[in-house]
């Protein structure tokens, strides 16, 4: 079941490519679209059927490569099945958007298509191996949207950075993989038998080395301070639809790995290590926060709160591994806090980098001086990221807030003066969005040379279904959790107690 | 004393179609001198069949007083090769058709396919020098083959480098058997760890200089980007694939089979050849302008990696699966990448190459399989190849040679993107003329190397334990 969710986008996109003759390039994009509605569909049905408290669920485990370790083994828990669902709603929310696409749109639909299977299969894998060929393949996938779609030749210097920065971070990943490898007896790659046998333990430096490693590779995907250079240009680059993919699905691939492999394969190293992680956490929130408020580029803005956003999951994720001074209500409140930003974040900068793709349309610039008084011309417009910008930079009532209080509460009672810090990064965020906000869409209407002749054109209805959608999600999480809560609570103490063994 | 022949089928066919080719030749017009490239492929496949049947039925055995060993790595490496020579075949048929020495093209591949294939099960010092002659000598031949400037200086560089080197192997020999009074492995395994230090350490590394050319490593890959160059295209990809696989295999067995026990610290010696091999093929392939320049500063850097298996062949049991399956997918990758820079003759440099997935969006789509393949980008081959070598260099306690290579293969993305980019790009796109298909077997050639470089990947799990099997002594 869980397979035929994940391989259903690559089998759309094989077929699309092999099929003989030219369709009508709107036939594409409804394949596109009812592919990914049908992954929503099954996705759903799979989330009636999970129990949260039945740890792993639609476990499938079949041999691959037993001679090098490796097995194709995929699962769902708490942890993942919230990810995989964030992903469905995301492609078919890009593909709702991207229905005016007109440029070469056959291989535009083949690499999402491909991308979606990527990044699924990354959050079910249960093997490092399987998790890595995964990872490398999203990498593989978001290059060629980049430099393919992207604005102009800029796009492929982007790209490369992206790439190589991504690439290099994957091999320092495979690198601690390989250490845990070695370390298992008899070898493996699968990350259910390492859970459980935890072969590391006891390893002093060794153990160290392969945390730096994993911890290296999944600082540069997510993007942590000081390996997040190549986001921002990236994101200015990518087309709109690519962007929000990246940031709400790519970067999730980061975080999720501490979660999913450094905490319960490395629990010592963890601990011990705890508090660097949490330096990084908060250096991230606060830096990227502060970098954010200096951009005078709308995209680029948002690509910096990313790395604030993601500032916050580390610093939950390093707290939930300092033992001293805490209790395991407040580590688990942590971790469980980690994942709804996760799932937050995801659906909100969506949401935001569709949003500055209309601007971009429009006006040809995301230069926040360009623009002012858009909501006399674009009253959708001016009210859909007046929004998105206020449930992005936490307000009560949408999930961020939800999360990032969970995430301070769980991270309070050790790191008071880390959380203290990081609570600041909230105030920076308010400050730049309204800023940001002030200038394009109040004051005297004035648009970008380009735009006098046609005017500033209103949210469309595909790019306004897709960007409320994704909000009404971040709305309906912050006002009523539970349903969400319930999934990730039990999988979050399981990671807590594996890390405090 | 087993002097059983059945034992050397692949061996003996490809001879044997060379002498009957040559003959052949003699009397065939021109137009039906086809039927020898027939006759060589047919060799092959006679080959893999009878290598196929030695497997399944466990045959290994060390044949004429055990200088030559019928083993796994032998049986493993005769698939490579074999398999790959076919490759090589029918991606020359376009290059060669209707040449006025079309037969001798043929029979000169499967001569010194042949002497590849002897140095895999070479199990003694005279063989393995027979063998390297035997490799070596036809493809000096080759290299020249189209009687061009560019051509004749890389045959004659190659063929002085290989001279030198091959002079040194067998001075080598003189000094192992002055040393360990044998040339046979066996014998060599027990005399050595007595015989004087310096003696056994400069001989070997005066064979390892001979095998060191073979595979193209550093320091003796000076011929390698020029015959790359100058020779024609499936020349280019002869010379940087097979003798690869035979110098690699012959000298894993060499330092596994003679020296496990000796006091000589040869593991150092190939963890720095590989190091600098790496480094060094990686470095120069950076700004290259052309096609198959690049290509041959890639090869090199490849030997590098494949160097890190030797490093640590008697310290885990993981170097021989990873070696043999390294190889294996390298040959293919490698194959199909200079199977299309074959079906693009007029394309040589990178800029022609623009804009090519909208013109020949097949062949693009190898050349992108093969090159991520060549970085090591998962699900290809060479990934699982590279994954299973630098498990085996670490298990070896090799750490910071795996490191080094995790860089190199960062270092690497930065050459073989330059190459892929600019595949896709729609502003001014590279001259029609240059993208022109050559024709359908060179093309053909490229699908099926690119889709076994990626089989390997995904089914690597029903081809890896082919590698499992102990060395005969």
């Amino acid at each position: 079941m869980l397979s035929v969710v994940t391989f259903l986008p690559l089998l759309v996109c094989v077929a699309l490519m092999l099929l003989p003759g030219r369709f009508p390039e709107r036939a594409y994009l409804w394949v596109w679209i009812t592919t990914a509605a049908v992954e929503l569909a099954l996705i759903t049905a799979l989330w009636a059927g999970f129990d949260s408290q039945g740890g792993m669920q639609y476990e499938q485990r079949v041999r691959w490569i037993p001679g090098a370790g490796v097995s194709y083994h995929v699962g769902i828990d708490g942890l993942s099945l919230p990810l995989v669902a964030l992903t469905c709603v995301l492609f078919l929310a890009v593909a709702v958007y991207s229905l005016r696409e007109s440029s070469r749109v056959r291989p535009y639909v083949c690499l999402f298509l491909f991308l979606q299977t990527a990044s699924l299969g990354l959050f079910i894998a249960l093997d490092l191996i399987l998790f890595f060929v995964f990872f490398d393949l999203s990498i593989v996938g978001m290059f060629f949207v980049i430099a393919g779609w992207g604005h102009g030749e800029r796009a492929r210097a982007a790209a490369l950075k992206f790439f190589l920065y991504t690439f290099i971070g994957s091999l320092a990943l495979l690198l601690g993989f390989i250490g845990l490898y070695l370390a298992a007896d008899p070898h493996t790659f699968d990350i259910v038998d390492l859970t459980r046998t935890n072969p590391l333990a006891g390893h002093g430096v060794y153990a160290s080395l392969v945390l730096l490693a994993i911890g290296v590779g999944m600082a540069v995907k997510t993007p942590a301070v000081p390996f997040h250079t190549w986001l921002p240009p990236a994101h200015t680059e990518a087309p709109a639809a690519g962007s929000a993919i990246l940031a709400a699905v790519l970067l999730k691939m980061g975080t999720y790995g501490f979660v999913r492999i450094a905490m319960p394969l490395l629990p010592g190293s963890w601990r011990h290590y705890a508090l660097a992680i949490v330096i990084v956490g908060v250096v991230s929130v606060v830096y990227g926060a502060l970098v954010a408020l200096a951009q005078t580029d709308f995209k680029r803005m948002i690509a910096y709160t990313s790395v604030n956003h993601m500032g916050y999951i580390i610093l939950a994720v390093g707290a939930a591994g300092a033992l001293a001074g805490t209790d395991a209500q407040a580590r688990s409140l942590a971790v469980t806090g980690a994942v709804t930003q996760m799932v937050s974040h995801g659906l909100i900068t969506g949401a935001l980098f569709l949003l500055a793709g209309v601007l971009y349309d429009r006006g040809q610039t995301y230069e926040i001086d360009a623009y002012s008084g858009l909501a006399a011309h674009a009253p959708r417009f001016a009210a859909v990221t007046g929004i998105a910008a206020f449930a992005s930079l936490g307000i009560p009532g949408f999930s961020g807030f939800i999360a990032e209080f969970q995430i301070f509460t769980g991270s309070l009672a050790s790191q008071a003066i880390a959380t203290a810090i990081a609570v600041t990064g909230i105030l920076i965020t308010a400050a730049l969005f309204l800023r940001a906000l002030r200038a394009m869409l109040l004051g005297a209407p004035r648009l970008p040379p380009s735009v006098h002749t046609t005017g500033f054109g209103d949210l469309k209805g595909r790019e306004a279904v897709s960007s409320i959608a994704l909000l009404a999600l971040a709305l309906v999480i912050g006002i009523a959790p539970r349903w969400l809560l319930d999934v990730i609570e039990p999988a979050s103490r399981t990671v807590t107690d594996l890390v405090a063994r | 004393m087993n002097e059983n022949l059945a034992a050397l089928i692949p061996e003996l066919a490809l001879l044997g179609a060379a002498v009957i080719g040559l003959l052949a030749g003699s009397w065939l017009p021109r137009r039906r001198q086809w039927i020898v490239a027939v006759l060589a492929a047919a060799a092959c496949t006679a080959g893999l069949a009878a290598t196929s049947i030695t497997m399944a039925t466990g045959r290994e055995q060390t044949v004429f007083s055990n200088a030559f060993a019928v083993d796994t790595a032998t049986n493993a490496g005769r698939l490579t090769v074999l398999g790959a020579l076919l490759l090589v075949i029918t991606m020359s048929v376009e290059t060669v058709q209707g040449h006025k020495r079309e037969t001798e093209y043929w029979v000169l591949l499967l001569l010194t396919g042949a002497g590849t294939l002897a140095l895999l099960g070479a199990n003694d010092l005279l063989m393995l020098f027979a063998a390297y002659l035997l490799a070596s000598i036809p493809a000096y031949a080759l290299a020249a083959f189209t009687k061009d400037n560019s051509g004749t200086e890389a045959a004659l560089k190659y063929y002085l480098m290989g001279a030198l080197l091959g002079t040194t192997m067998l001075a080598g020999a003189a000094l192992f058997y002055g040393a360990g009074h044998s040339t046979l492995y066996r014998e060599l395994r027990h005399a050595l760890p007595d015989a004087p230090y310096g003696l056994v350490a400069v001989a070997l590394v005066a064979v390892l200089a001979g095998l060191l050319f073979k595979a193209g490593a550093v320091p003796a890959h000076f011929w390698v980007p020029d015959v790359t160059d100058g020779a024609p295209a499936p020349v280019a990809a002869y010379v940087t694939t097979l003798p690869k696989i035979g110098a690699l295999i012959a000298g894993y067995r060499l330092l596994h089979q003679a020296l496990p026990d000796s006091d000589v610290n040869w593991p150092l010696l190939l963890a720095v050849l590989a190091a600098v091999t790496m480094t060094l093929g990686n470095l120069a392939a950076f700004f290259q302008t052309s096609a198959r320049r690049l290509l041959a500063y890639s090869t090199i850097s490849q030997v590098g990696y494949l160097l890190m298996a030797l490093a640590v062949a008697t310290r885990t049991d993981l170097a021989q699966q990873s070696l043999l399956f390294y190889l294996a997918a390298y040959a293919a990758t490698n194959l199909g990448a200079f199977a299309v820079v074959t079906a693009l003759p007029a394309a040589r440099h990178l800029k022609d190459y623009r804009g090519l997935a909208h013109r020949q969006p097949g062949l693009a789509a190898v050349l992108v399989v093969c090159l991520l393949g060549l970085v090591g980008t998962p699900p290809t081959g060479i990934f699982l190849g590279k994954l299973e070598i630098f498990s085996a260099t670490i298990d070896g306690g090799y750490t910071w040679l795996a490191v080094l290579a995790v860089a190199n293969t960062v270092a690497s993305l930065f050459y073989y993107l330059r190459w892929l980019a600019p595949l896709f790009t729609h502003a001014n796109p590279g001259p029609a003329p240059a993208q022109a298909v050559f024709g359908c077997w060179a093309a053909a050639t490229a699908c099926t190397a690119g889709v076994i470089a990626l089989a390997l990947g995904l089914a690597g799990g029903a081809v890896l334990p082919y590698g499992m099997g102990n060395l005969l002594p």
